[in-house]
C-alpha cells in the first residue's frame, strides 16, 4: 500500500504533531502548522491525533492511490479534485485503488491536511514522523515531497476499515465516495483572509513605549514575503523599545510575536527556534494558531488583547470540541 | 523565584536577573528534578541563562477542563521549588576544545566587534579564545551552545536585521553571550569565525555534540587548518 507522488506542489511535507522533549537540546517541535485542522483530518479517517499526514501549501500535489484508502482533507481550500471531479473538505472520503487526486486554485487559506487511513510507514526520528526542513531529517528523507516519491502506508485503522466500508456500499460502481457528514464550522473554518488575532502581552511588553503598545493593538500588520514555518516577519508601524539594553536569549514558542531591534515584528510559527533574544511584545494564544497558519504573504492582521484566563478558556472550549468530534466518530465506527 | 506565563501552554521560572554559575545550578538542579518527577501534563522544559520554562499541556494540567490551568501549574511548580533546590546535580565535566578560524569570510563581523570595542582583531581573537566557558544551555537551533564567561570588553549587540543565512560552524557574539551557530539558519549574532567541527547530528546517540554545565575553549586555527579539518570531519 503506498501514496505515488506524480507532481509535489509547491511545499508538501510529512507532519504530525511535533517533535516534543527535544527542546532542551535545540531540537525545534515543527509539527503541523495548523494543528487543528491536522487533528480533525484524523479524527475523519479513525487515526490516533497526533497521526502523521500531508501538509500541503498553496499549490498541492497530484498523488496517485495505488490501493484503496480512506483520507480526509482539512484547513485550507485549495480546490481538491479526485480524477478531476471536484471533492469536499472535512469529511471522510473513500478512494479505489488508482484514484487520483488533485488540487486547483488556491481559494482560501495555505495549508491544507490530508489524512490516510492509518498514516504513513516512515521511521519516526527522535520520535516524530515530521519534517524538519532545515536540519534535513523527519518525514520522507528530511525533505519536501518530490515526483516519483512513493510513502508506504500501513493501511486503514480498525475505525477506518469501518467507515470504508460504509462509503463503498452506498457506492459500489464509484471510483471513490466522501460523506455528506462533516464537523461544523467551529472547528473546520473557513480561513479568513484579513483576521483579526488573539493574544497575550508578552513577558517583555512593557519595555515597549507607550504609542508603540498602542499602535500594536490597533494598527494592521502585513504578512511580508518572508513567511515561512519558521515564522512570518510582518509589516506595519514601527514598534520601539524605550529600554535598550540587550536581552539573555529565553524560550519562545510558536505564537511568540518578537521584535527585533529594527521595530518590525516576527510571529514564530511551527520551525521556531527554541529560544530567543529579542524582546517579545505578545504571544498568539492557541486557539488563534490556524488563523495565523492560513494566513497569506499580503494579507493584513490586527492583534486584540485577551487575558490569559480568557486564552486558556479559550483553550479548553477547543479541546472539548476535540473531543466531542472523538465521541461522534467512535459512534459511527462502533 | 519569580514566574510569569510564555502564552497559554508555557510558564517561565526566573532564578536570577543575569548570567552567574549560581542561577545556572539552580536552573539545572530545577531540571533534574522536573525530569525525575514529572507532574501531569509536562509536556517538556527549556532551560536558559535565567530561566527554565516549562510547557505543559493545558487540558491535562485543569484535570479534563476542571480547573484553570495556569494557576495550577503554578501552585504545582511552587510546590517544588524546595526539594528540587536541594536536588544534586552531577552535570557533563569533559572540557571539550573547539578550534576556529577567526575574521576573514568566516568571521565578516570581526572588525565591527573590535571597532565597537575599541581594540584590535588580534586583540578580540585573544581575548575571545583566552577563558573558559560554561554552556549553560542548548538552544535556538539543534545543538547551538550559549557560553557564559566572554570577557566583558567584547560584549556586542546584535545585528539590527538578522542576516538570511549563517553557515553551520559559526562563532558569534550578541550582548554578553558568544555561542556556535550548529546549522545553516537566519541569524542576527555578531560573525567572528567558524569552527570546522559538527555539533549535531539525529543520528548520534547523544544529538547535540555539547551539553548543558560542560566547560570549552575555543583554539584559534588557520584557514588552511580549517580546510583540512572541515574534509576531514566529512
Amino acid at each position: 500500500m503506498s501514496l505515488s507522488i506524480l507532481r509535489p506542489g509547491l511545499l508538501t511535507t510529512v507532519q504530525d504533531l511535533g517533535r516534543h522533549g527535544y527542546q532542551k537540546d535545540g531540537i525545534l517541535v515543527s509539527g503541523a502548522m495548523d494543528a487543528t485542522a491536522l487533528r480533525v483530518a484524523n479524527l475523519l479517517v479513525g487515526n490516533p491525533e497526533v497521526t502523521a499526514s500531508l501538509e500541503i501549501t498553496l499549490l498541492g500535489p497530484r498523488i496517485r492511490f495505488e490501493a484503496d484508502h480512506l483520507l480526509a482533507i482539512t484547513g485550507a481550500h485549495l480546490s481538491p479534485t479526485l480524477n478531476g471531479q471536484p471533492v469536499g473538505l472535512n469529511r471522510a472520503i473513500w478512494v479505489r485503488a488508482g484514484a487520483e487526486l488533485a488540487f486547483g486554485a488556491p481559494v482560501a487559506g495555505s495549508r491544507a491536511y490530508l489524512a490516510v487511513s492509518g498514516g504513513f510507514d516512515i521511521a519516526p526520528v527522535l520520535g516524530s514522523q515530521s519534517t524538519y526542513l532545515r536540519a534535513g531529517f523527519g518525514g520522507l528523507h528530511g525533505r519536501a515531497l518530490q515526483t516519483g516519491d512513493l510513502i508506504p502506508c500501513p493501511g486503514p485503522t480498525a475505525a477506518g476499515q469501518k467507515l470504508m466500508q460504509a462509503l463503498a456500499q452506498d457506492a459500489p460502481q464509484a471510483a471513490w465516495a466522501q460523506a455528506r457528514w462533516t464537523p461544523g464550522p467551529e472547528l473546520c473554518p473557513k480561513p479568513q483572509p484579513n483576521p483579526v488575532v488573539r493574544a497575550i502581552s508578552g513577558p517583555e511588553y512593557t519595555q515597549f513605549s507607550p504609542e508603540s503598545q498602542l499602535n500594536f493593538w490597533q494598527q494592521p500588520f502585513m504578512v511580508t514575503t518572508e513567511a515561512d514555518r519558521m515564522g512570518y516577519r510582518l509589516q506595519g508601524p514601527m514598534l520601539e523599545r524605550h529600554s535598550s539594553g540587550e536581552l539573555l536569549s529565553s524560550a519562545v514558542t510558536f505564537g511568540t510575536v518578537q521584535v527585533p531591534a529594527g521595530g518590525q515584528p516576527i510571529v514564530l510559527m511551527a520551525d521556531h527556534q527554541t529560544t530567543g533574544g529579542y524582546p517579545r511584545i505578545a504571544q498568539v494564544i492557541s486557539a488563534d494558531f490556524s488563523a495565523l497558519a492560513q494566513l497569506r504573504p499580503g494579507q493584513h492582521i490586527r492583534f486584540a488583547e485577551v487575558s490569559l484566563a480568557e486564552a486558556q478558556a479559550l483553550y479548553l472550549a477547543q479541546e472539548q470540541r476535540l473531543r466531542a468530534l472523538r465521541r461522534a466518530v467512535n459512534a459511527r465506527t462502533m | 523565584m519569580r514566574l510569569f506565563p510564555l502564552g497559554d501552554a508555557a510558564v517561565v521560572l526566573e532564578f536570577g536577573e543575569g548570567i552567574s554559575p549560581a542561577t545556572h545550578r539552580a536552573i539545572q538542579a530545577f531540571s533534574a528534578y522536573l525530569a525525575q518527577h514529572p507532574f501531569v501534563g509536562l509536556i517538556e522544559y527549556v532551560p536558559a541563562f535565567t530561566t527554565l520554562t516549562v510547557y505543559y499541556d493545558p487540558w491535562l494540567v485543569s484535570d479534563n477542563g476542571q480547573h484553570p490551568p495556569y494557576e495550577r501549574v503554578a501552585e504545582t511548580l511552587r510546590q517544588m521549588l524546595p526539594a528540587a533546590q536541594a536536588t544534586a546535580v552531577a552535570g557533563p565535566a569533559t572540557d571539550v576544545e573547539i578550534p576556529v578560524c577567526y575574521g576573514g569570510t568566516y568571521g565578516p563581523d570581526l572588525a565591527f566587534v573590535a571597532q565597537h570595542a575599541g581594540l584590535a582583531p588580534e586583540e578580540v581573537i585573544a581575548l575571545h579564545a583566552s577563558p573558559e566557558y560554561l554552556v549553560h544551555m542548548i538552544g535556538f537551533a539543534p545543538g547551538f551552545p550559549y557560553l557564559g564567561g566572554l570577557d566583558a570588553r567584547l560584549a556586542t549587540p546584535r545585528k539590527p536585521q538578522p542576516r538570511a543565512l549563517v553557515p553551520s560552524g559559526t562563532v558569534g557574539i550578541a550582548g554578553p553571550q558568544t555561542g556556535i551557530y550548529s546549522m545553516p539558519t537566519p541569524g542576527g549574532w555578531q560573525l567572528i569565525g567558524r569552527t570546522p567541527l559538527r555539533l549535531f547530528d539525529p543520528a548520534w546517540a547523544q544529538p547535540s555534540l555539547l551539553q548543558a554545565g560542560q566547560h570549552l575553549r575555543f583554539v584559534p586555527i588557520s584557514e588552511a587548518e580549517y580546510q583540512h579539518r572541515q574534509q576531514h570531519e566529512s
